[in-house]
């Protein structure tokens, strides 16, 4: 079996970084990394960008080195991606806070409102279900992501946490802040509306489940393939037929019903703001599936059935 | 604050050494347009500079100047809108979100502060902005215009990239305390506020949005203003390239 020689470039200056003889041709680019962070301790493999062109695009962890169009002595370039923190560690801090942050303004903690509010509640009972419903959703949330979610990067950059963690706690506080206050004014149609608006909420929020655990029996334990979802036996999954990304709509659902039954204009904003970043992203994961797959379904929008 | 900045945030310099980004320059109905664009914001800040002045001389004062050049100041402020589209369709090669950020801060202190709180025109700090915006942007506009033309004297180039050095910490003392005066009758009136309870379950407080545009000047100013001196040194530093570019 001959062996491959392995030289790393740095991307930007062209420096030679590491060099590596006798590499095995089944190699991975995966194992790579793990030769590289030896003889370079600061950048874990999660930071390490490698390509075949400087300005080229990643390779994956699984790609095999004699499957590459390279010589038996491979140059490849690397760009430091910056601090990593796992996806696992983002998502349980910036929805742990928002689950907090809510409780500490509905149980009237001192500081918020008027000392004569400290630790009272609130008269209507739309605000307990609403504290309900928000706080069953956020539980969900975090149990989907220590349970339920199968993620195909490991890591994201660091400066992540502080731009997401801002923006949920952010929008937690605020819509928080005037839900539980104490001029609070309930819905204008009452019974009516809130009941109405819990049906939708949950609805969606079954919805919404139903398409995670699909997605997540789309792929084995450990693996990161990609399969075109379908439609299964569970009902809330046959939005599949019309549209790629029915997890955002489904949130979009849950969120506007949050907005009817608080009557809420920060709700409100929260939901369009929220409503904008996942058409980007459907349309973005709308696209790549349209890419890799020829077969596509092409009924399918990416998140509004025929409109968007 | 922004608004003082405008010289040597948007075009660092027409013939920029080491400029990394090759920019198609506009095509010749772009460059028409623009020419007569910047001729005429210059002589509308000149109008303003010899309203000033003949004001200054008529009254024997420097308070209350506001008055007589209120409306052509909002006229050619407002106008400068115009330059934020300009850059959305590609013939002003600077970003549309600084441009936006700076064109739509001297709007705001324009019309959100100065317009709408009546009580602070008399204040000697709106003279302070208003003097500092006036000479930044006839030098400004003079500059755009003669780089169009491909004949800019050094004069200009200098007077845009030095001038900012005295005009800027004016300009932004003249925007904070006219702000800071506004802030009692915004309390007092509410103006632009809502309060609650009311129907949306939501609320507003004008006056605390103004105490954090205030705070916000703190971060900002000093990363712009060192930009520009970083600027200065890079355009005037080399000052025989340019001449011999020239």
């Amino acid at each position: 079996m001959k062996h491959y020689e392995v030289e790393i470039l740095d991307a930007k200056t062209k420096d030679k970084l590491c060099f590596l003889d006798k590499v095995e041709p089944n190699a991975t680019i995966g194992e790579i990394k793990s030769m590289f962070h030896k003889s370079h301790p600061q950048w874990y493999p999660a930071r390490q960008s490698i390509r075949l062109d400087p300005k080229g695009k990643s390779l994956k962890d699984e790609d095999i080195l004699q499957h590459l169009p390279v010589g038996t002595t491979a140059t490849f370039y690397f760009r430091d991606l910056g601090a990593q923190i796992s996806w696992v560690t983002v998502f349980l801090t910036e929805y742990a806070g928002p689950l907090i942050i809510y409780l500490m303004f509905y149980f009237r903690v001192p500081f918020i409102y008027a000392p004569k509010y400290d630790f009272t509640t609130s008269k209507h009972w739309v605000v307990h279900l609403a504290c309900m419903c928000h706080s069953f959703h956020y539980v969900k949330r975090l149990l989907e992501t220590l349970f339920v979610h199968r993620f195909s990067h490991g890591t994201m950059p660091l400066r992540n946490i502080f731009k997401n963690c801002t923006y949920y706690w952010g929008f937690a506080a605020w819509m928080a802040y005037y839900i539980n206050h104490p001029l609070y004014t309930p819905p204008i149609y009452g019974e009516q509306q809130v009941k109405l608006a819990l049906i939708i909420f949950l609805f969606c929020q079954i919805g919404n489940f139903s398409i995670h655990i699909a997605l997540r029996n789309l792929r084995p334990p450990g693996s990161k393939t990609r399969k075109i979802p379908y439609p299964t036996k569970n009902p809330f999954t046959w939005i599949f037929l019309l549209v790629s990304c029915p997890n955002y709509t489904y949130e979009l659902g849950s969120w506007l019903g949050f907005t009817v039954m608080t009557q809420c204009l920060p709700v409100a904003f929260f939901t369009i703001v929220g409503f904008v970043q996942m058409t980007v992203w459907a349309k973005g994961k709308h696209r790549s599936y349209l890419k890799e797959f020829r077969d596509y379904p092409p009924l399918r929008s990416p998140i509004l059935p025929f409109i968007l | 604050m922004a608004a003082s900045m405008r010289a040597n945030i948007t075009r660092p310099g027409h013939r920029d050494v080491g400029h990394r980004r090759k920019r198609e320059p506009p095509g010749a109905l772009a460059t028409a347009y623009l020419v007569i664009y910047n001729v005429v914001m210059t002589a509308g800040w000149l109008v303003i500079a010899v309203g000033l002045v003949r004001a200054y001389l008529a009254k024997g004062s420097f308070h209350g100047l506001y008055y007589s050049i209120e409306k052509p100041l909002k006229f050619f402020q407002t106008g400068a809108i115009l330059e934020i589209l300009h850059c959305t369709i590609g013939i002003v090669p600077s970003s549309v979100i600084l441009t936006g950020f700076q064109v739509m801060s001297r709007v705001f202190l324009t019309w959100a502060v100065t317009h709408s709180v009546r009580e602070v025109q008399n204040e000697d700090s709106v003279l302070l902005f208003v003097v500092a915006w006036t000479v930044t942007e006839i030098v400004r506009y003079s500059f755009y215009t003669f780089s169009l033309l491909n004949h800019l004297p050094y004069l200009i180039k200098w007077a845009r990239y030095s001038l900012f050095v005295v005009l800027y910490p004016m300009g932004v003392s003249g925007e904070l305390l006219t702000i800071h005066a506004a802030l009692p009758y915004v309390q007092k009136t509410g103006l632009y506020s809502i309060t609650l309870p009311n129907k949306y379950n939501f609320s507003f407080s004008y006056h605390t949005f103004l105490i954090l545009t205030m705070v916000s000047y703190i971060p900002l100013f000093p990363q712009l203003y060192f930009h520009m001196l970083w600027q200065r040194r890079k355009v005037l530093g080399h000052v025989e390239d340019c001449r011999k570019a020239e």
